[in-house]
């Protein structure tokens, strides 16, 4: 299979503290890869570097055989890269197919189309997305008006709308119920199943990355520790070392296994 | 080099006048988060208060000195008046709503002063045991100016361990850097927005007081000082007592030296420092980013087209407006105009601030630059009507162009503070270029091509610009660039990220909202034959948000309501004694019934009624 991303000797530090080091990954297609680590790992420094938000300072990541560094964000999106955000961002004085609209004007590049009606555009195309993240019956509803977690599935519908080869998400599940948690997941597994996308997420809940993720990356310090599938990352004692300070989690759910 | 010595020492004098009615506005600002435009009247009051208690008092040292604090006191008590009965009943009002309270304020206060103290200028009398000059240098310095110089440095620290050593002081501080995470932690917020607006009126006052030596005492004192005071403000940082003192010696030093190399660029320096300043820190010398930002505000609903109902409605009003010509007085067609016109200005600039998020202070810049550069190619290019309409607005775009490309690198209040230096620096160049704009006297001859010189006829061609206009914008409002504009204000981080060039967007919004402004003013330009400086003035600009704000931000019809109602209200009050009075009165009712403005009024009305008759 081929690789659609590449990161390459990534590395980052501000000031003194090298937060991202040495950062090297691929990304297969169709791979739904998960990027874990203790607070202050370097992962969301990692992903800001990924979608444009920060620059690094040295090492290249490509998608595609694209270079991505030294793009603003809104470059990177057209490239092919959806996000979603730990804190949700949407546009809360819309309607929920408005949001998805929005995405679609953008990705068919008629924002600054002055005459035409912007709740006419897309129409069809919306509801497919929002179907597809099972939240078509709520598509005329005010944003404003959601609960927290079909926020994160429109959010999702609305990375998903200009096709992008890669998917970013960041703590998609942060702040839900663990019951909503997995579920979300599993839809996200779902459509990297269909194929198209492949997804790097971060995540602090274990249930979540080993139920869902085809591979796991660790990140302590900046520096990428292991890489595995779930049970190699469980049983890797290096793993258990930095991540859990030697806990006995990992072995107790492995046990369950 | 005395002299220049001398000249340094009267600006440092004039920084600590400044320095107190601006940290008093920089106060009620950083904890309340209010544009208080009815600080210049508490400084202007102030000093009349002060006046009166000085006469009665005359000749003693003492008496002056507890006069100056008595004033002050007083002008403090009306600030806890005012906030107690108005302000604290709109503090969940949209963003800058405050502000057309404030504005009402003024108007009041200015009819108040006026039955009071009448209206001729009236000069104290010197500070007793002040009112020497001494020679410092050869250069003869008055005695008071070196006792104001002290003052300044003396309340900043005052107000300095007031802040640091109270705990009144700490939550202060507090609420200014986060005012939700102060009230989360069970501090009483109204009480401190009480004290804080008594401390801020109380600064305004003494600063008033302190002039009555040195400047006679005049019904102009309020507009004159509040702009240099928002000035200051801003480029020392909103909420910085101490950033408000640099600004203020900057400023006046500054001042002081300037006016001897080009005498008339004094009233144009200070907003040319404020917009360097921003250019290069976007929140002032001590301003933090966030500190510009008030409560977090409901989301607006979702836009919806107009129901049969009220197109019908609409359409019916559109029809009524287009016949009327013919069955009414000529003058009431002027007016009608005047209203078109307005209507116009007021729904660009909604498009602005409503759609945009972009809060604009100045917005008559561009309203003036369309009616100057149709006047202009009438008088110097030898356009006609129609071919100078069209340049008008052309004119507008460009200076929007230029200005708006500073501006939208700003937010909130610094946006709109940025948008006020562009306007005075556009009406100081507008002012001073006698050869070229006339001046004061402005242009005249503007006159309609002689086929549409009639009323009634020229009626028609506002009404063809001015409804095109109104349509054009609320269609661009529906369009996807509208959407987006307004998503890029719901959260520019999701704009981003759905790969929206949101500053290049925003400076486009805001160059179509100046161009529509453009529009407004050349329409306005014709019907009134000539132009003057004040068309791009403060106070234009001021009707402009107080028709946008009081008919209702989040609504389309907003504008429209809010531009009919100011414009036919004033209309009638103008002819009454005490005009400013009333209409503030008008204002302030207006406020504290709909603090959602006449639309959202409106809408509670009508869902009243039919929740009656269920």
């Amino acid at each position: 299979m081929t690789n659609v991303l590449e990161v390459r000797n990534l590395s980052k530090s501000f000031g003194g503290v090298q937060a991202v080091k040495d950062v090297h990954f691929d990304l297969k297609e169709g791979e739904f890869l998960a990027l874990i680590g203790p607070n202050g790992a370097g992962k969301t420094t990692c992903f800001n570097m990924l979608n444009g938000y920060l620059k690094p300072n040295a090492g290249s990541v490509s998608l595609r055989g694209q270079a991505l560094i030294g793009h603003p964000p809104r470059k990177i999106w057209r490239m092919g890269v959806g996000r979603t955000f730990q804190i949700t961002a949407t546009f809360l004085s819309m309607t929920v197919v408005e949001n998805v609209q929005m995405a679609l004007i953008s990705h068919h590049r008629r924002v600054y189309d002055l005459f035409s009606r912007a709740t006419r555009l897309y129409v069809d195309e919306a509801m497919a997305l929002l179907e597809l993240v099972s939240m078509q019956d709520q598509a005329g509803r005010a944003c404003s008006e959601l609960a927290y977690g079909d926020l994160k599935r429109l959010e999702l519908a609305i990375a998903l709308a200009h096709e992008p080869a890669l998917l970013l998400m960041d703590e998609p599940t942060a702040g839900m119920a663990p019951s909503e948690r997995l579920a979300l997941m599993a839809l996200t597994a779902e459509i990297v199943a269909k194929g198209g996308v492949s997804v790097v997420f971060t995540e602090h809940d274990m249930d979540v990355v080993f139920a869902h993720a085809h591979r796991i990356l660790v990140l302590n310090r900046g520096e990428l520790i292991a890489e595995g599938t779930g049970s190699e990352i469980r049983t890797n004692p290096l793993v258990q070392e930095v991540y859990l300070g030697g806990g006995s989690v990992f072995e107790a759910e492995s046990a369950h296994a | 080099m005395g002299f220049y010595f001398a000249q340094l020492l009267t600006g440092l004098a004039n920084a600590s006048s400044l320095f107190l009615i601006a940290s008093g506005l920089s106060i009620i600002f950083g904890v309340t988060r209010i544009v208080n435009f009815a600080h210049g009247s508490f400084y202007m009051v102030g000093a009349y208060i002060a006046y009166t208690l000085v006469s009665l008092w005359s000749g003693s040292i003492f008496g002056f000195w507890v006069s100056v604090l008595l004033a002050a006191m007083v002008v403090g008590m009306i600030g806890l008046v005012i906030e107690l009965t108005i302000l604290r009943r709109i503090y969940h009002a949209p963003e800058l709503f405050q502000l057309v309270a404030t504005f009402g304020v003024v108007l009041i206060f200015q009819d108040a002063t006026l039955a009071i103290w009448g209206a001729e200028d009236l000069l104290g009398p010197r500070a007793p045991g002040l009112n020497s000059a001494v020679r410092i240098m050869g250069e003869p310095i008055p005695e008071y100016d070196l006792a104001l110089i002290a003052i300044g440095p003396v309340v900043l620290l005052a107000i300095w361990l007031l802040f640091h050593k109270t705990r009144w002081g700490v939550l202060v501080r507090a609420a200014t850097q986060d005012r939700e995470m102060v009230g989360a932690l069970g501090v009483n917020q109204a009480w401190l927005f009480s004290a804080a607006f008594v401390l801020g009126s109380f600064l305004a006052g003494l600063g008033g007081a302190l002039q009555i030596p040195r400047e006679a005492v005049s019904l102009q004192m309020d507009l004159s000082i509040i702009g240099e005071a928002f000035v200051v403000v801003v480029i020392g940082g909103m909420g910085s007592v101490s950033g408000a003192f640099v600004a203020a010696v900057l400023i006046s030093v500054l001042n002081a030296f300037a006016i001897l190399i080009f005498p008339q660029i004094s009233i144009v320096l200070p907003f040319v420092i404020m917009a360097i300043v921003l250019i290069f820190r976007p929140h002032g010398l001590f301003g933090k980013p966030g500190s510009e930002k008030g409560a977090p505000e409901e989301p607006d609903q979702p836009l919806a087209l107009m129901d049969q109902k009220s197109a019908m409605v609409l359409m019916a009003a559109l029809l009524v407006l287009a016949i009327s010509p013919v069955f009414t007085a000529d003058f009431t067609t002027v007016l009608m105009v005047d209203v078109m016109v307005a209507t116009l200005f007021a729904v660009s600039l909604h498009f602005m601030m409503g759609v945009g998020g972009m809060v604009s202070f100045g917005h008559a810049a561009y309203f003036g630059v369309g009616a100057y550069g149709a006047a202009m190619a009438v008088k110097f290019l030898g356009f006609g009507m129609i071919p100078a309409m069209i340049f008008g607005p052309v004119c507008a775009v460009l200076a929007a162009l230029f200005f708006g490309w500073f501006c939208v690198r700003l937010s909130g209040v610094y946006l709109a503070m940025l948008t006020l230096a562009a306007a005075q620096i556009l009406w100081g160049v507008t002012f001073q270029w006698q050869e070229f704009t006339g001046g004061d006297d402005g242009i005249l001859g503007v006159w309609p091509a002689k086929w549409a010189s009639a009323d009634k006829v020229y009626f028609y061609i506002a009404f063809v610009f001015c409804i095109g206009g109104i349509w054009a914008l609320r269609r661009a409002a529906f369009s996807p660039f509208g959407y987006i504009l307004r998503g890029i204000r719901d959260s520019q981080t999701r704009a981003e990220a759905i790969g929206i060039d949101t500053r290049f967007h925003q400076w486009m919004g805001f160059v179509l909202a100046g161009g529509f402004a453009g529009l407004a003013g050349v329409v306005f330009a014709f019907s009134k034959g000539s132009v003057f400086p004040d068309t791009l003035g403060i106070a234009l600009s001021i009707d402009g948000l107080i028709m946008v704000l009081l008919g209702g931000i989040h609504a389309l019809a907003g504008p429209i309501l809010g531009a009919g109602a100011f414009v036919l209200i004033e209309d009638w009050v103008t002819r009454l004694d005490y005009w400013r009075f009333i209409f503030g009165a008008i204002i302030l009712i207006v406020v504290l019934l709909a603090p959602d403005g006449i639309a959202g009024g409106i809408q509670r009305l009508l869902r009243g009624l039919k929740g009656g008759r269920a």
